[in-house]
């Protein structure tokens, strides 16, 4: 049984490659989330100026050959802030969708492997939290545990739980049917072994293509946080900041809005797109009716 | 038959309409913040005084816009040669809002529960010199000073020194009464407040119908609401950066005036490791004031070295006591003992030179080995942590109240200055009557703070009036806390 299973791994990882490099959304949007990864890990190790020291003398300067973006009202580069913001933007969206699965996964298992009264209290929750508006919430939070970007993360992971919870629930159910399952209990397993070796390879699929949409979701809810002064604080860089610095400037630096808007939106397409093409590659259900 | 009277009411709608428009009767002022109440008698904050002072609530003496003395409930006044009675002559037929007559009770009453043990006035200092209080006649009432205070008329002149009425005075907060040309018509909470006119009033009628103070908190709204002329006037803009876009528009008149606000960087004098001297001229040497001005206030701003207006005759230049200069700030915090850094919070208001300002100043202080954590507050809950409950390290404001450099020898300031000679120096000020010796206690009490580096004292805030170019009559510069709207008229 064990050498029928590598082989159709092999055989499906072939043909998701062949699969792969047909689908135009999963190039573009693994192209651009690469790019933006990479600028936020080089961000670690070098950025063109030090986004912390203000240099109000070269303040509001429009792109040039010292500052390739320009720079902000004190005078940060702006190329910087946004390799830094970028970083800052991946981390919160990251450890926010980790949240929600590391939660999510297994109360959705759980309600799936037990089904009846745990089950119904785990989805009836759900609902509740799925009945406030996630962004809103997420300000309640941050407005009552102070402004700060760990506050954000958490108001953002808290609304990736009923997410993961029902779609790992949904998928999970639909494995525990199978004749598989069957065997596996026939032969002795208990609900959590089962839940382990059979049916978390069998969703992962599923939950990666649900991450990825989290994730972009996450980088948006980020920006918007910060964007009304309730996300990451000074002197910490964030792109919704950005945007909001340069709110009142616009007149006189439109840079100053016009390139972190561009990476978000650089961002949040790629994401997208990947999200879509991988929907597109793994969903086996999708890939049938094709 | 419905239909008709809709018809006739569009039309008239159109024909008030349109002849409104021939001669505007109304205005709506931008403002910042929302007074939290609006009794001028019990706030201490500033956006109370720009709502009410002079339209609503009037004193015995008024502040006019160049800062003088005028008449305003008292016609005149004559004081006594020993300079400690002064006797009023009030008005007749003055009445507050609510239709009771305005006389000499009135005054006793005010005046006697802003300083009584139990007042809630914030300015309780401005009564210190008071002994008593008397109704002479209806319109004449005599106040008797323990010892003479060349600063009493001006104090009475103060939006905290206003006369209220003792069948209002404990509602005022919610529905003002006063005796001014404008009463309160409606108050939307976190929006706006809209006075209308008092057709009752003693002097000359106010020109406008309606008053609305529209508060809006963000730059940018700010800036758009002016464009779109949903607000004609903003006394002061909280977008500095939009000045020179205004400056180019013909359709806005724009007046950069001066303030009483001192912007400081506030200092917990009581709390380690600021209550060592040496750390707070660290902090002074390690703050370029310059660049302060010109990243949070895009250059609109004047550096200061102490707690006073610079168009105050009697302010000592002492901006270049402590010359900006990072290797000295780190020798004097070396030579405090930290050499290790420290580590401290930044409490900001909302105002954007207080957001902005702080940003600079944790920038230019991480530079020398001072790490503060930046924590925004909203206004309400700045009074309350810091400025009542004293938990702060460092904080950035704006003390816009004038002459209040008496502030320094109160008991449990906010900022916890302590000094027994200030004290004796600001005593020995309120006896003294002479003009040129008050200056020169000015000037000594200006010297001692600088020395103690009690705050940093960044810059004079400067008011960034902008407004419809059609309006006449609002104040260039703010010598008190004021948004007088009584003589603000449109042109046609």
């Amino acid at each position: 049984m064990s050498e029928h299973v590598n082989n159709t791994e092999t055989e499906g990882w072939r043909t998701f490659r062949k699969n792969a490099l047909r689908n135009r959304n999963f190039l573009i949007g693994i192209c651009l989330t690469g790019f933006v990864l990479a600028i936020a890990l080089i961000s670690f190790i070098w950025t063109p100026f030090d986004t912390t020291k203000l240099v109000i003398s070269d303040r509001l300067n429009a792109p040039d050959l010292t500052h390739l973006l320009g720079t902000d009202h004190f005078g940060r580069d702006i190329l910087s802030m946004v390799m830094v913001g970028a970083r800052n933007s991946i981390a919160v969206a990251l450890l926010a969708v980790g949240i929600g699965i590391a939660i999510g996964v297994p109360l959705g298992c759980w309600g799936a492997a037990k089904r009846g009264f745990i089950d119904e209290i785990l989805m009836r929750s759900s609902d509740i939290i799925f009945a406030f508006p996630a962004l809103l919430s997420a300000v309640m939070i941050t407005a009552i545990f102070g402004p700060s970007a760990t506050n954000a993360i958490i108001a953002i992971g808290i609304f990736n739980i009923p997410v993961f919870a029902r779609v790992a629930r949904g998928a999970a159910l639909t494995i525990w049917s199978r004749e598989y399952i069957l065997a596996a209990r026939a032969s002795g397993k208990g609900a959590v072994r089962i839940t382990r070796e059979h049916i978390l390879p069998n969703i992962t699929n599923i939950l990666v293509v649900q991450g990825t949409i989290q994730f972009s979701l996450g980088i948006l809810a980020e920006a918007g946080l910060s964007y009304v002064g309730l996300g990451t604080q000074p002197p910490d860089v964030s792109w919704g900041r950005m945007l909001n610095e340069a709110q009142t400037m616009m007149a006189i630096a439109p840079h100053m809005a016009i390139i972190p808007g561009i990476a978000i939106i650089v961002t949040v397409l790629g994401l997208n797109l990947l999200g879509d093409g991988l929907r597109d590659l793994l969903d086996p259900r999708l890939r049938r009716e094709r | 038959m419905t239909i008709r009277p809709i018809i006739l009411g569009g039309l008239a709608a159109i024909l008030f309409s349109s002849s409104a428009l021939a001669a505007r009767m109304d205005l709506t002022i931008g403002m910042v913040l929302e007074p939290p109440g609006l009794d001028p008698t019990a706030e201490a904050a500033a956006a109370v005084d720009e709502v009410v002072y002079a339209n609503v609530f009037e004193g015995l003496t008024r502040i006019g816009p160049e800062g003088a003395v005028k008449p305003a409930l008292a016609k005149n006044w004559t004081i006594s040669d020993d300079g400690l009675t002064y006797t009023f002559e009030l008005r007749e037929g003055a009445k507050f809002h609510d239709g009771t007559s305005f006389d000499a009770s009135d005054v006793v009453f005010s005046l006697d529960r802003a300083r009584a043990e139990d007042s809630t006035n914030a300015q309780k200092a401005l009564f210190s010199a008071i002994e008593k209080v008397e109704a002479t006649g209806d319109t004449t009432v005599v106040v008797t000073l323990s010892e003479p205070s060349g600063a009493f008329l001006y104090n009475m002149g103060w939006g905290d020194a206003v006369i209220v009425a003792p069948e209002s005075a404990d509602t005022n907060k919610e529905n003002p009464v006063g005796t001014g040309p404008f009463k309160l018509d409606n108050w939307q909470r976190g929006s706006a407040i809209t006075l209308t006119r008092n057709a009752d009033y003693w002097g000359d009628q106010a020109k406008l119908d309606t008053v609305t103070f529209r508060f809006i908190p963000d730059p940018a709204a700010a800036t758009a609401a002016l464009l779109a002329g949903d607000v004609q006037a903003f006394p002061n803009l909280p977008a500095p950066e939009a000045i020179a876009q205004f400056e180019a528009d013909p359709r806005f008149t724009v007046v950069i005036g001066s303030t009483e606000g001192e912007t400081i960087l506030s200092t917990n004098n009581k709390k380690p490791p600021f209550d060592d001297v040496n750390v707070r001229r660290a902090m002074a040497h390690a703050i370029d004031r310059q660049a302060i001005i010109d990243g949070a206030m895009f250059g609109l701003g004047t550096p200061i070295g102490t707690h006073f207006a610079p168009h105050n005759p009697a302010y000592v230049e002492l901006s270049e006591t402590y010359e900006f200069n990072p290797e000295k700030a780190k020798a004097l915090l070396a030579e405090a003992g930290f050499e290790g850094g420290i580590k401290a919070t930044l409490k900001l208001p909302p105002p954007s030179y207080a957001r902005r300002g702080g940003e600079i100043i944790a920038s230019q202080l991480r530079d020398v080995g001072i790490d503060l954590e930046i924590i925004p507050l909203e206004w309400g809950q700045w009074l309350e942590q810091v400025f009542k409950g004293k938990d702060f390290d460092l904080t950035i404001v704006s003390h816009t109240e004038p002459n209040d450099i008496d502030i320094y020898a109160r008991d449990d300031y906010y900022f916890q200055y302590e000094n027994p000679d200030f004290k004796a120096l600001i005593d020995k000020l309120n006896v003294t009557a002479d003009e040129e010796e008050r200056f020169a206690l000015y000037r000594q009490a200006q010297q001692i703070i600088t020395d103690d580096a009690v705050n940093v004292y960044l810059f004079q805030l400067a008011k960034n009036g902008v407004w419809d170019a059609k309006l006449n009559g609002l104040w260039e510069n703010s010598p008190v806390q004021a948004n007088d709207v009584t003589g603000v008229s449109w042109s046609e």
